[in-house]
């Protein structure tokens, strides 16, 4: 009996141990160390936080964090923003029927790769992209107007991108909310207004704080979007990443980059939740 | 008294159905008036369209005297508490209670005293900070009914609100709703199903079917005499006969069992229903009363349920049971199953209605 336990223990417990371990934990570790080691005057690797420091000191490193980080937030808010809307209509409006529909409709977009989809909107938006030529053949405007390659094109992209992950713990957050709710703040006096920030809101808070959590994190870590719609001169940090890594092949530095990335992006993550006052456990519940 | 409600030939369809046919009613001010009905009866309907969250197909609805008709749910001088009592999860107790206030823009600290006033009514002072989790069912029950009964409204809306409860606690609230509409004095309208909690509570009830009000009067006439068959049905318990027009006194049952009887629907001309309350039926009567139907009973099962004992018995050799109640005296309490006993019961207890679809 005892050994059977222990034997259905190991058969599920150590894959996953063997997974964290060899494939996140050890790689971790390495990058962390060599984030730590810097390349002294005479070619030596010694132990030291000058990668750290760099980031600091140079003031286009941490101005593309910045910027980064900012653009993450507005791009967040952006999805909430459009995502709200759609989860309330979905689970209160529609009829029950069309619910899944509707759901699914939503959905399908994202069964096609992140890159598929950002070449989708590339084909739309470029110079010589649908929107362009119909603008052009309708009189509206004579010169092709160039849709990609600036941030409100991007923001759009990585909005985008982003929805679903917004809109699905919304809808199971609204979806548990009794519409009796609703009629009783209606009852008790409160406008339609009144009613969605003092009732919605509130009940899909946890819904809305892991969709904001995860989109943030995705859009703050994403390089594909910011790099294909936002062109070159879109400065995502992620681009730093790669060019310490890839261009200048000085992985210490990425590496130190790639930690300060993990490391702000937690400490965002916290100030908004304490802010909003909610609990990450109960938000990922 | 003046009414606080008048309702003129109200009517609400959903399509083809109609769930509330031309219902016309008086509430006067301060009374517990009850709407009582089996389900889907469109008591709930009825109750919606008073809240304002349905607009009736027709008919005219004042309170007050004013007409209410367009006017929004938040603009009505009524309060619903709800089936589920839908406090808000995300606030405490207190806020609950204050959110009604706080829409109305009244300050802070007189908000904060109403509260706490209203919550020691419902003997809940000292709750505001408790979150709604921490409550028991009765708890909310009240919180509910403090969160309406704040603002001060010219009618109450209950709909069900015990019905979540169990036997015990409902019969508690029962009485503690009761005295609470008699200490604050506010129109109550309460929809329920459970005769019991109609009888109890109410100075008037609307017995409700298929849409339309079968009767609305005071519960002791209502159990006394009821108008309908399907009132002398649903309100009390009581034994129902298919039965036949003997002549103008008497009916006669299918197991050819003649009753003598009274005729509360005038135009009875051949079938007809017989209710009889099981506790009309006497045990062991004086002979040769005037007016009195006797007859043998079989004693088949003993339904022993304290003070609410009842006996299940065919007439003489019939194949139809009756419940018959033993009195509380325990007078009868050496009958057993299978023992024959005399029985009789006045021809006024003996109610003769025309059959309802």
């Amino acid at each position: 009996m005892n050994r059977h336990i222990k034997l259905g223990f190991f058969i599920f417990f150590v894959p996953v141990i063997l997974w964290l371990f060899l494939l996140i934990v050890l790689p971790q570790i390495d990058l962390l160390l060599m984030s730590l080691k810097f390349e002294n005057d005479a070619g030596k690797m010694v132990w030291s936080f000058a990668n750290y420091s760099s980031f600091f000191t140079q003031k286009v490193y941490w101005l593309t964090f910045a910027r980064t980080a900012i653009y993450a937030i507005i791009v967040t808010f952006l999805t909430f923003v459009v995502t709200f809307p759609m989860a309330f209509y979905i689970t209160k409006v529609v009829n029950p029927k069309y619910k899944g529909f509707l759901t699914i409709l939503i959905l399908m977009p994202f069964w096609v790769s992140e890159l598929v989809r950002v070449y989708g909107w590339m084909i739309l938006l470029r110079e010589s992209g649908v929107i362009n030529y119909f603008l052009l053949k309708l009189g509206i405007t004579h010169q092709p107007i160039e849709m990609l390659y600036n941030d409100a094109s991007m923001i759009m992209g990585l909005v985008y991108t982003s929805m679903l992950f917004m809109l699905v713990p919304i809808l199971s957050s609204l979806d548990g909310m009794d519409d009796s709710y609703i009629e009783a703040a209606h009852d008790l006096g409160a406008s339609k207004f009144i009613i969605f920030m003092k009732i919605v809101i509130p009940y899909a808070a946890p819904g809305i704080v892991s969709g904001s959590i995860v989109v943030f994190m995705l859009t703050l870590g994403d390089y594909l979007t910011p790099n294909l719609m936002g062109g070159k001169n879109s400065l995502w940090f992620t681009e730093q990443i790669y060019n310490q890594f890839i261009e200048s092949f000085n992985w210490n530095q990425g590496a130190a980059f790639g930690f300060l990335l993990l490391l702000i992006s937690s400490l965002i993550i916290w100030i908004g939740l304490k802010i909003s006052k909610q609990n990450l456990a109960k938000a990922l519940s | 008294m003046n009414n606080v409600l008048e309702i003129k030939n109200l009517k609400k369809a959903f399509g083809d159905f109609k769930a509330v046919d031309g219902v016309s009613f008086n509430v006067e001010d301060g009374k517990f008036f009850s709407i009582l009905g089996p389900s889907g009866c469109g008591k709930t309907t009825l109750l919606r369209m008073i809240a304002g969250f349905l607009k009736p197909t027709s008919g005219n609805l004042l309170i007050n005297g004013k007409d209410m008709l367009g006017v929004s749910p938040n603009e009505r001088p009524v309060n619903l508490v709800f089936q589920n009592l839908a406090l808000f999860p995300m606030m405490d107790v207190g806020e609950n209670v204050a959110f009604g206030l706080k829409r109305k823009n009244i300050p802070k600290n007189e908000i904060k005293e109403r509260v706490s006033s209203m919550l020691q009514r419902v003997q809940l002072s000292g709750y505001e900070r408790k979150k709604i989790s921490q409550l028991s069912g009765g708890q909310k029950q009240r919180v509910a009914i403090a969160r309406s009964l704040v603002l001060e409204p010219a009618i109450l809306l209950l709909d069900e609100p015990l019905g979540a409860l169990d036997l015990k606690l409902r019969e508690q609230m029962k009485i503690e709703l009761k005295k609470l509409q008699n200490e604050i004095g506010t129109t109550f309208i309460y929809i329920t199903h459970d005769q019991s909690e109609a009888l109890v509570m109410s100075d008037r009830v609307a017995v409700m079917n298929a849409g339309q009000f079968e009767q609305i009067d005071t519960p002791v006439n209502l159990y006394a005499n009821p108008k309908t068959s399907f009132v002398a049905g649903f309100v009390g318990e009581t034994n129902k006969f298919e039965a036949k027009k003997e002549d103008n006194t008497s009916v006669s049952t299918k197991d050819n069992i003649s009753f003598k009887s009274i005729f509360i629907d005038k135009d009875i001309t051949d079938n007809c229903h017989l209710f009889v309350r099981p506790e009309a039926i006497a045990l062991m009567p004086k002979d040769d009363i005037e007016g009195m139907n006797y007859f043998n009973l079989k004693v088949k099962t003993i339904l022993f349920d304290g003070s609410n004992t009842k006996i299940l018995a065919t007439i003489n050799d019939g194949s139809r049971e009756i419940s018959v109640s033993l009195p509380q005296n325990r007078e009868f309490a050496h009958i057993k199953e299978g023992e024959i006993v005399k029985a009789a019961v006045h021809k006024n207890d003996c109610k003769c209605y025309k059959i309802q679809l």
